[in-house]
């Protein structure tokens, strides 16, 4: 079998090289080696591309969670990187937040393993910030970092002690790994379920104000600056957070942060009917946080654009509004929302896509990817921005059903993933991608 | 759209069943009239107002309403859902003889409705039944003691009464079942 | 039935209208799930339906036998007296054949989904569920796996449909009418089904709404409800129609959203001096139950003004309203 793959007449987009045109790329033995006009086959499989299709740095989500060890009827580590393959995601970077907890080497090196037999999408460990996640004490994080683990967060929780966060950012800093917070004040959180406002009192929910995430967002930052850590804001909801994240980043801390499609697609009015997969944390904002995030996206403020895919059983889903467990599955829709909601909508060129879901993932991440230049892993996202994508939730390659997407109508899709040379996924509509066969390096 | 019966002819048609109410019970003596909603409300006024004349004796006067009774009411796929409205019998008929009154006899269901109906209400010691017009297509072994005019009608027919009180004016029709 | 008949025949009558819109012919969905989904028309549909019905509770024999051979299932996942007594005088007066199912005695206990519970009730095919649950939005969940009409008998701090009607009723049967009415609602609005309920219905009939209650119970986002939300219950009662005072739970106290039950009662308490400030003819209504000397002096809830009583006579006739319209309803 060929070794090497030669994709003509396509876009190439790669805004870390500069490159946007009609290029030629070469891979070769699992790396990027040319791109350019008129390249030779040699021994390449040749495959022609439609002149529609984008050829960008493979999209790597940052923020996911693959449920094992401990809750794999919502998902494992090889079926969550089939759905991120199918999704159009080379990588992605799973939360500690499993049962043990990812707070010492031996999870992070089990998952690593499931993520290597998978054979799918590149999995990247996130450790925990705290032991258990309990937010008492450091995680081993010496050992979690020389294990694999690429940034510490205890998602799912905040870190409530400003304490102990303020110890991690110092602490993280020694390995240059970033501290991904769930930006969220417990105790104005309370019992609540849904955004505080209009929609939430008229279907009688109780309420998350929109200054539980701002204040300790405002919190993070200014520790952030205090300690010279790095520090990742995960799905950012708010308005206030935004500006929070600007304020600091003007002044030189070294914050990034990313939002979610769905906050970037839905306001808290999708509630009305009280189906349980609108429910999530941080839940569905008032329009005008929308708008605002919409706004970070198009002026640089907002980093990347991570799922938060949060897999769960249908069993646990389908129980009364405030039982239900938050998050819905991300990997399998982010694309064509992205890509009908913001670049087709106006609210992001294509360029500036690749940043928010490659290159910036990549380097907040200090991961390999989120580039074409020669010589870097031959990891590709190729996109049919043109092509009609209906959701379907039956289809999905994650274990988890659990999306508010289904039956959506999006102009826009994934037409292959390719990882480390190899084509993981190819669209039924290019057949041309799936029938290609390149050898492993 | 043949008139079966003119304002004229019904209220000579309503004297008479008074008359004939007076000579069958001999007097007016426990007596109550009980209207079925809607028509057989205003009847039933009429002729309390005729043996008023005709007897000097107010005759207590009540209105029924079957709805909650219906053999049919869910079975009704679509139109209107049947209004509900107020049955107002502001007197006992324990004892009493009740003459019911309803505006068309045709297959007695509306009839049996209003004596189970009725029945709830106490136990009468009769009950005779005032009709302003007899159709017939029984379904139900039903015959009314007084009969405005009997009116023979064929299943595609129907018979429309329009009173003063509801409709405006006081008339019978007969007309084609497309018509209605 | 085949041939036309007199019961066919559409009812033309005119009949004097008590407040603009006319009433609906019938429902339009086959649950009743809240207030929300009710249009002005049938409202008045329900309330004139609950004047016919209130009747059948003085004759003799309290007993029609419109929903023979029907089975409702009243399933309580919390404690209530009055509502459940309520529905089950209501389906017992239509001929309904009844089941109670409280929290206490069931499988519920034994940790079975709501989802689960309500599918072995569906297998035995009643025509209706009568639910009362303490989480928001679980008539809805039900109405979407079942069959069965749902009525929601309360649920959560969402909705009680079947009070605000009964409330509604009420009113009409003292005012003539809910247009142009000024009703002051007071006490824990936060936590209040019976409010939310109410604000839709009265809203939609067209009254002017005011509610009162302390800044730390008020619904976030209160300004687009179309009320008027004020902290202070002499404006609010100034020159009302209808005051309409909610419980005031307990716990809410020991959850820090006021000082003292006396500072609460003090502040918000309905006193026979504060009544005053209401217009001479107004009614003072509660949903209950009550907690007298907390938002609610007794000699106000026991006096002349006081309908409270009343509120629970007509939940039978407004809840036998909702069972006949429901059965019959298009969906």
């Amino acid at each position: 079998m060929p070794k090497s793959l030669l994709l003509r007449g396509g876009r190439v987009l790669d805004p870390s090289t500069g490159i946007d045109g009609f290029f030629d790329l070469l891979i070769d033995d699992a790396q990027v080696r040319h791109v350019g006009r008129d390249l030779q086959a040699g021994d390449a499989v040749v495959i022609e591309l439609a002149r529609g299709l984008v050829v960008c740095p493979g999209f790597i989500d940052m923020h996911v969670h693959l449920r094992e060890p401990g809750q794999e009827h919502k998902e494992t580590v090889a079926t969550g990187a089939a759905a991120a393959i199918a999704g159009g995601f080379t990588a992605v970077a799973c939360m500690p937040n499993t049962d043990p907890v990812n707070d010492q080497a031996g999870i992070t090196e089990f998952i690593l393993k499931k993520a290597a037999a998978a054979d799918k999408a590149r999995v990247y460990p996130i450790g925990a910030v705290s032991r258990g996640s309990r937010g008492e004490q450091l995680a081993d994080i010496a050992e979690l970092h020389a294990a694999g683990v690429v940034a510490l967060s205890d998602d799912g929780k905040p870190v409530a002690s400003a304490l102990l966060m303020r110890r991690a950012l110092e602490y993280a800093g020694m390995f240059r790994m970033p501290v991904i917070d769930h930006c969220e004040e417990p105790t104005l959180k309370g019992e609540g379920v849904a955004h505080e406002g209009y929609h939430a009192s008229l279907l009688g929910l109780k309420g998350i104000p929109a200054a539980a995430e701002e204040i300790m967002v405002a919190r993070d930052v200014t520790l952030a600056g205090l300690t010279g850590g790095t520090l990742h804001i995960a799905h950012m909801s708010v308005e206030g957070s935004l500006r929070a994240v600007r304020e600091g980043k003007d002044r030189g801390v070294r914050v990034t942060c990313e939002v979610t499609p769905h906050h970037v697609v839905l306001t808290d009015e999708a509630l009305d009917g009280y189906d349980t997969n609108f429910k999530m944390n941080p839940p569905l904002r008032e329009a005008r946080h929308r708008e605002a995030l919409l706004g970070g996206l198009g002026d640089g403020t907002v980093d990347a654009i991570a799922t938060d895919h949060a897999p769960h059983h249908y069993d646990e889903k389908g129980v009364e509004f405030d039982r239900a467990p938050f998050g819905i599955v991300g990997l399998e829709t982010a694309v064509p929302l992205a890509l009908d909601r913001l670049v087709h909508a106006g609210v992001v060129s294509m360029p500036r896509l690749v940043q928010l879901m490659s290159i910036n993932p990549a380097r907040i991440l200090g991961v390999a990817g989120g580039t074409l230049a020669p010589g870097s892993p031959a990891d590709l996202t190729i996109l049919a921005p043109d092509l009609d994508t209906t959701v379907d939730p039956a289809r999905f390659l994650s274990k988890s059903r659990n999306t508010p997407f289904g039956g959506w109508s999006l102009r826009g899709a994934v037409a292959a993933t390719i990882v480390g040379g190899r084509i993981l996924y190819a669209h039924s509509a290019f057949p041309a991608l799936a029938a290609a066969k390149v050898a492993r390096a | 759209m043949p008139t079966v019966m003119d304002a004229d002819r019904m209220s000579r048609a309503l004297v008479r069943i008074a008359h004939e109410i007076v000579e069958r019970n001999r007097g007016v003596g426990d007596l109550a009239l009980v209207g079925i909603r809607t028509r057989g409300v205003p009847l039933a006024r009429r002729i309390a107002a005729n043996l008023l004349t005709i007897a000097a004796e107010q005759i207590p006067t009540g209105a029924l309403d079957i709805t909650l009774y219906r053999d049919d009411l869910m079975r009704h796929a679509v139109g209107p859902q049947p209004v509900v409205r107020k049955t107002e019998i502001p007197f006992s008929i324990d004892d009493k003889k009740i003459l019911l009154v309803d505006d068309v006899l045709f297959t007695g269901r509306t009839v049996r409705a209003a004596l189970d109906a009725l029945i709830d209400f106490g136990r009468p010691k009769a009950i005779q039944l005032i009709v302003l017009v007899d159709r017939g297509h029984r379904e139900l072994p039903i015959r009314a003691d007084y009969v405005g005019r009997n009116v023979p009608t064929s299943r595609d027919e129907s018979i429309q009464v329009n009173l003063q009180e509801t409709d405006g004016r006081d008339e019978v029709v007969l007309q084609r079942a497309e018509a209605v | 039935m085949s041939a036309p008949s007199n019961l066919d025949r559409a009812e033309s009558v005119g009949r004097p209208l008590r407040e603009e819109p006319r009433p609906a012919t019938r429902l339009r969905a086959r649950h009743l799930l809240g207030i929300a989904d009710l249009s002005a028309e049938e409202i008045l549909l329900i309330l004139d339906t609950a004047e016919a019905m209130k009747e059948i509770g003085a004759r003799p024999i309290k007993k029609v036998p419109t929903l023979r051979g029907r089975t409702v299932v009243n399933l309580f996942f919390e404690p209530s007296t009055r509502t459940r007594t309520s529905f089950e005088i209501a389906e017992k007066r239509l001929s309904a054949d009844t089941l109670g199912i409280a929290v206490g005695t069931s499988s519920v206990v034994k940790g079975e989904t709501l989802a689960d519970t309500a599918l072995n009730l569906e297998a035995m095919a009643p025509d209706m569920i009568v639910i009362r649950h303490g989480s928001s939005g679980a008539p809805h969940l039900l109405s979407r796996i079942c069959r069965s009409r749902i009525i929601n008998a309360g649920d959560g701090m969402h909705e009680h449909p079947t009070q605000a009607l009964l409330d509604a009723f009420t009113i009409r049967a003292h005012k003539g009418r809910i247009a142009g009415l000024k009703i002051a609602i007071v006490g824990d609005l936060l936590h209040s089904r019976v409010l939310r309920s109410n604000v839709l219905l009265l809203k939609r009939l067209g009254a002017d709404v005011w509610v009162c209650g302390p800044p730390t119970l008020m619904l976030p986002g209160i300004e687009q409800f179309g009320v008027h939300a004020t902290t202070s219950i002499d404006e609010a009662l100034a020159d009302a129609d209808v005051v309409m005072m909610l419980r005031i739970q307990l716990e809410r106290m020991q959850g820090g959203f006021f000082p003292s039950l006396r500072e609460y009662f003090n502040v918000f308490g309905l006193t026979a001096e504060r009544a005053r400030r209401a217009k001479a003819d107004a009614i003072i209504m509660h949903p209950g139950p009550m907690n007298r000397g907390v938002e609610i002096a007794s000699d106000v809830a026991d006096g002349p003004y006081s309908v409270i009583l009343e509120q629970v006579a007509n939940g039978v006739a407004v809840r036998m309203a909702v069972l006949y319209l429901l059965e019959g309803s298009v969906a």
